[in-house]
């Protein structure tokens, strides 16, 4: 929001084609928050190549049926896809004035679910470490909890995101700041949505084959 | 009210969008448990699901379509998408290649 200061400045390092406002529209901070989660997007796409490339190998240990349980990664398909749902909807009260309870109940309900998928994964890795099937087995384990756990942490610090967003609405209400940073918190949500459905697919699904 | 409509119809959006993900990864993960077919050709349909659920949440809850204010967007993640493609598909057939020739 800081970048360029005073009007009339150099708004960013290079060519600058013309003036412009002290502040960068709301359309450029979107476009800005997509360039992000594409960097982000590639960065999965490598941890998937490696886990494609690396997955084979088990070095003796446990294998992808030795470790993968299909119940546990259908809820937490479910809690995640339930949680764009509800952030949408509060998109949608904020989008439409639909009021401030709504708003909050709906990112409450998406927080809820959010660390529900959370709180299952814990229980999957708790049990994979039961089964020793630590990430130091083998190159395909490696692989596995460099690419899930990395979800993981993104899924985490949206749900950080959650509860800060909840705590500026009350704080402030639906300014422009607030509302641009929800909308960025939605594009980050559902993008996470969008990873996890690469991996219930290419790695538990593939690998329960 | 003009405002009650679009927000019906955006809810709607976003109805339809719940709906597909969850009958598309239904049916990935139903398929994996009955495993009806050999396990190349379910696969080949998991990815194909999966394809179509991608898809699926541009459309319905990430509002990427065709229309020309949302150009900029499409243009990056399509460009996005190359710059991925070259590089998955780049690093699996050198190190696949390179897995052959240790055998």
């Amino acid at each position: 929001m800081s970048v360029g200061s005073t009007t009339g400045k150099r708004r960013h390092p290079g060519l600058n084609l013309h003036e412009s406002d002290a502040h960068p529209s709301d359309g450029e901070v979107m476009f800005g928050f997509w360039v992000f989660m594409m960097s982000d997007a590639v960065l999965f796409a490598l941890l998937f190549a490696v886990y494609a490339s690396l997955g084979v190998n088990t070095a003796g240990g446990p294998g992808p049926h030795d470790v993968f349980e299909l119940g546990p990664a259908a809820m937490e398909t479910l809690l995640l896809l339930l949680s764009s749902f509800t952030f949408g909807i509060a998109s949608l009260a904020m989008k439409y004035r639909r009021g401030m309870a709504l708003l909050q109940g709906m990112l409450a309900l998406t927080l809820l679910l959010g660390l529900g998928f959370l709180g299952l994964e814990v229980h999957d890795f708790a049990t994979l470490q039961g089964k020793g099937a630590l990430p130091q087995v083998s190159a395909f384990l490696s692989a596995f909890y460099a690419l899930v756990p990395t979800h993981f942490l993104h899924v985490s610090l949206g749900c950080v995101w959650i509860v800060v967003m909840m705590v500026q609405l009350r704080m402030s209400g639906l300014d422009r700041t607030t509302r641009t940073r929800l909308l960025r918190l939605g594009l980050f949500w559902h993008f996470l949505d969008i990873v996890w459905v690469m991996i219930f697919s290419f790695v538990f699904l593939r690998g329960m084959l | 009210m003009d405002g009650d409509g679009g927000f019906r119809r955006e809810l709607r959006d976003y109805v339809v969008g719940l709906v597909l993900a969850l009958g598309l990864s239904g049916a990935a993960f139903a398929l994996v448990a009955w495993d009806p077919w050999p396990a190349r050709t379910t696969l080949g349909v998991v990815a194909a699901l999966a394809v179509l659920q991608l898809v699926a949440h541009f459309r319905c809850f990430l509002h990427i379509d065709l229309k020309q204010s949302h150009r900029d967007d499409l243009q990056l993640i399509l460009f996005t998408a190359v710059i991925i493609g070259l590089m998955v598909a780049g690093s699996l057939w050198i190190i696949f290649n390179q897995n052959q020739r240790m055998m």
